[in-house]
């Protein structure tokens, strides 16, 4: 009799868990600041919340699927859903979460070079440095490409002078990957480059934006000749768009899934309503059935698409229509929760909490990382062929 | 637990089986059956039935392929996309895991007869006018060793020409499953005029007679054979109302491709552009909880409840999407009975009810969900 390897990765892991996860890191975080940002400016919430980001980056645990060289833990795809199998079992938090681990680092992996990976993802694993990410500009919205930021080449450095806006949480990060115009007489896609930028140098300042939902987590950022060094190039000069794109599809995924609780181990939403509510009026209740046949419907697409590339079927377009359904149901399931919460989600500091901020933030979802009318003219042109 | 990706085998399976619909059972031979006013095709079950797909789900050693559940919805799949028509679903899928639940040799030659093709049956479960098993009040009288069913039955799938009905029926403990002869004295059978033109039955029982041989599984004891039953039905028609989906969405984007007003193919205006997308993303959220529910049936019968409403919900709602859509952008040609968008249409509304409607199944998934 053989022994299934991931059983045996399961019990070794269970115990490590049992042994390691401290217990102020187990069930959810209430605040923002719950689970770990990371970076030079992070102000840890408590020492086990420090503790337990660095247990887990000892073992790779931060960035479980990442190679072990590069801070990861090397898992296999079966390992990861393990992995995440054990825990939710013990309600366990992510141990960080950053835009290095979703964004830059599946970036660096397809297109860096080894020293580029050797140098910047252990720091992203361990917590140690956060990204933010520098794509949008005031005119380059939905037209992402239309990139106005220039890069004049220097010899050996690139000045950088623009203006980078919705950098979310630029105000707090060490370090921003941008997206620079190197070559102006270039097609709008040909003359982008994908560099990355120390934010504590000259000529980078940042400052929040205010957002309907009371709170900054988007920045505008400023660069007035700033100076990139050229070896901080990621990919090939003026081919940054590749790169920007791949990001972007993990981003994609990244907003498609959050919130939502898409990826399993979620509560149902009208299990959720239930808590604060006696009875729940049956237009509510409908809704929120509704609502739950969906979000059990697209966190099993999320796993088809995954099995899907494992299996080297490819998911093609498929990011695209996982973050149009994604987040307009995660809209969906904030407006219910608001009806569900009543005169009570009105008040900014009521007996719900930040509810009615939480409402307000997801109507970001279906702008950022692409609009939802964007995700469409994706799949009607690429997967359907209709004529542009 | 398999993976949410088709295997090779299924692949296979999928392909052989849009090969030879294409060829036996494109939608013009639905058209045609359709207007000769006929409902069954039994040379066409007999061809189905030499594919191994009548005895899918039948054990190999009562002469079947035993596939398993997923194999079968890609069948169910690949049946909708085109409209055949054919009691797969009645016999192949639905009385077949139903027999599987007993062990006795008359439900093993019973297998070995659907198998084969030779031998077709109809659940008969509805009483009103939505699906509701639980609520059955037909009664079985017991009476000497025996019964006597009294009752009426609705919406029969396959009913007019199964030959042999499963009839759930209230007893004194409980409700009780009976598998009897369609043609036995006092059952009464009139054939619905459907709007899917497929078969379907009003059924009356005047004091039927039924012996303890009769009962399927043990009296009072219905839903141990019925439910696993019924979950392979609900799945199945998941499946094919996904299928169905497909073949509408995919005949739309077609005609959006080659059909001018303005100057221009209407495919290029993005208001349409943009609900095509839409609904190719409900299809393929609506994929995978089918594929899901196969997974789950093979391989955790037991807890495969919610995996088999969630495919069954969503492919209701999807299937009428793609029809409203399709009859929209087809525009007046798709309101005409030459067009062959209304077929599906009106095939999707009998899906949406059959085994369960939208409500229903978004009930269950609730009540798995803890709410």
């Amino acid at each position: 009799m053989t022994v299934n390897p991931t059983d045996e990765f399961r019990a070794e892991l269970r115990s490590w868990l049992e042994e390691n996860c401290p217990p102020e890191m187990r069930g959810g975080a209430m605040t923002e600041d719950g689970i770990c940002w990371g970076g030079k400016n992070w102000v840890f919430t408590s020492d086990a919340q420090k503790l337990w980001l660095d247990r887990c980056a000892a073992k790779g645990y931060t960035v479980p699927t990442w190679p072990v060289d590069y801070g990861g833990a090397g898992l296999t795809r079966e390992q990861e859903k393990v992995f995440h199998e054990e825990m939710a079992a013990i309600n366990a938090r992510i141990p960080l979460q950053s835009f290095g681990i979703w964004m830059l680092g599946p970036a660096l992996l397809h297109f860096g070079s080894h020293e580029q990976k050797l140098h910047y993802l252990p720091p992203i694993a361990r917590g140690e440095i956060r990204w933010c990410q520098g794509y949008s500009e005031p005119g380059a919205g939905s037209d992402l490409a239309n990139v106005q930021t220039r890069g004049e080449d220097k010899g050996d450095y690139w000045l950088i002078n623009g203006q980078k806006i919705w950098t979310s949480y630029a105000d707090q990060a060490d370090w921003i990957f941008a997206l620079v115009r190197t070559d102006k007489d270039a097609p709008k896609h040909k003359g982008i480059s994908f560099l990355l930028c120390d934010m504590e140098q000259a000529g980078v300042e940042t400052r929040p934006i205010k957002m309907i939902s009371g709170i900054s987590p988007f920045c505008e950022t400023f660069f007035t000749d700033a100076k990139i060094p050229k070896e901080q190039i990621v990919g090939t000069e003026n081919r940054g768009w590749d790169v920007a794109k791949y990001l972007l599809t993990h981003e994609r995924e990244m907003i498609s899934g959050g919130g939502a609780g898409l990826s399993g181990g979620g509560r149902a939403l009208g299990a959720v309503i239930a808590d604060t509510m006696d009875e729940m009026d049956a237009t509510l209740r409908a809704d929120a059935m509704r609502c739950e046949v969906d979000a059990l419907a697209i966190g099993l697409t999320l796993e088809r698409y995954k099995d899907q590339s494992e299996a080297g079927q490819g998911a093609g377009d498929a990011s695209a229509m996982l973050k149009y359904m994604g987040t307009e149901l995660n809209k969906q399931r904030h407006e219910l929760m608001m009806s569900a919460g009543g005169s009570d989600a009105l008040e900014w500091d009521g007996p719900l909490g930040n509810r009615a901020g939480d409402w307000l933030r997801t109507k970001a979802n279906s702008i950022e990382g692409g609009t939802s009318e964007v995700m469409l003219s994706i799949v009607s042109r690429r997967v359907l062929g209709l004529p542009a | 637990m398999k993976k949410l990706v088709l295997t090779e085998e299924e692949t296979m399976l999928a392909d052989m089986a849009r090969g030879f619909l294409d060829a036996v059972a494109p939608v013009s031979k639905f058209r045609e059956m359709r207007d000769a006013g006929q409902t069954f095709d039994r040379a066409l079950w007999k061809e189905m039935a030499d594919m191994g797909w009548a005895g899918v789900l039948v054990p190999e050693d009562a002469g079947g392929s035993d596939m398993g559940f997923a194999a079968a919805n890609v069948i169910a799949q690949e049946m909708g996309k085109t409209l055949a028509v054919s009691p797969f679903l009645s016999s192949a899928v639905i009385a077949a895991t139903a027999l599987k639940q007993v062990s006795d040799v008359r439900a093993r030659d019973a297998l070995a007869k659907i198998a084969s093709g030779d031998l077709t049956y109809a659940l008969a479960v509805d009483e009103g006018i939505k699906f509701d098993p639980e609520g059955t009040e037909m009664e079985a009288r017991a009476d000497g060793n025996g019964f006597r069913l009294n009752g009426k039955k609705q919406f029969v799938v396959d009913g007019a020409l199964a030959d042999r009905l499963l009839v759930l029926a209230s007893t004194e403990n409980g409700l009780t499953l009976f598998d009897i002869p369609s043609d036995r004295a006092g059952v009464e059978r009139k054939a619905s005029n459907m709007i899917d033109a497929r078969d379907a039955a009003r059924i009356t029982f005047d004091d039927v007679e039924a012996t303890g041989d009769d009962v399927l599984g043990a009296v009072d004891s219905a839903m141990d054979v019925l439910k696993p039953a019924l979950q392979a039905g609900q799945a199945a028609l998941a499946a094919e109302m996904s299928g169905l989906s497909a073949g509408a969405f995919g005949m739309t984007v077609e005609y959006l491709k080659e059909r001018k007003q303005f100057g221009v193919e209407i495919g290029r205006f993005q208001a349409l552009q943009h609900r095509a997308a839409h609904l190719w993303c409900e299809i393929e959220v609506t994929a995978s909880a089918v594929l899901n529910a196969g997974r789950m049936l093979d391989n955790d019968p037991q807890n495969a409840e919610l995996a088999v409403s969630l495919a069954k919900a969503r492919a209701t709602d999807t299937a009428k999407l793609a029809v409203i859509e399709g009859v929209q952008m087809h525009g007046g040609i798709g309101m005409t009975d030459a067009f062959d968008m209304g077929f599906y249409m009106k095939r999707a509304r009998v899906g949406a009810e059959w085994l369960g409607d939208y409500s229903y199944h978004a009930e269950k998934v609730a009540a798995a969900r803890g709410f």
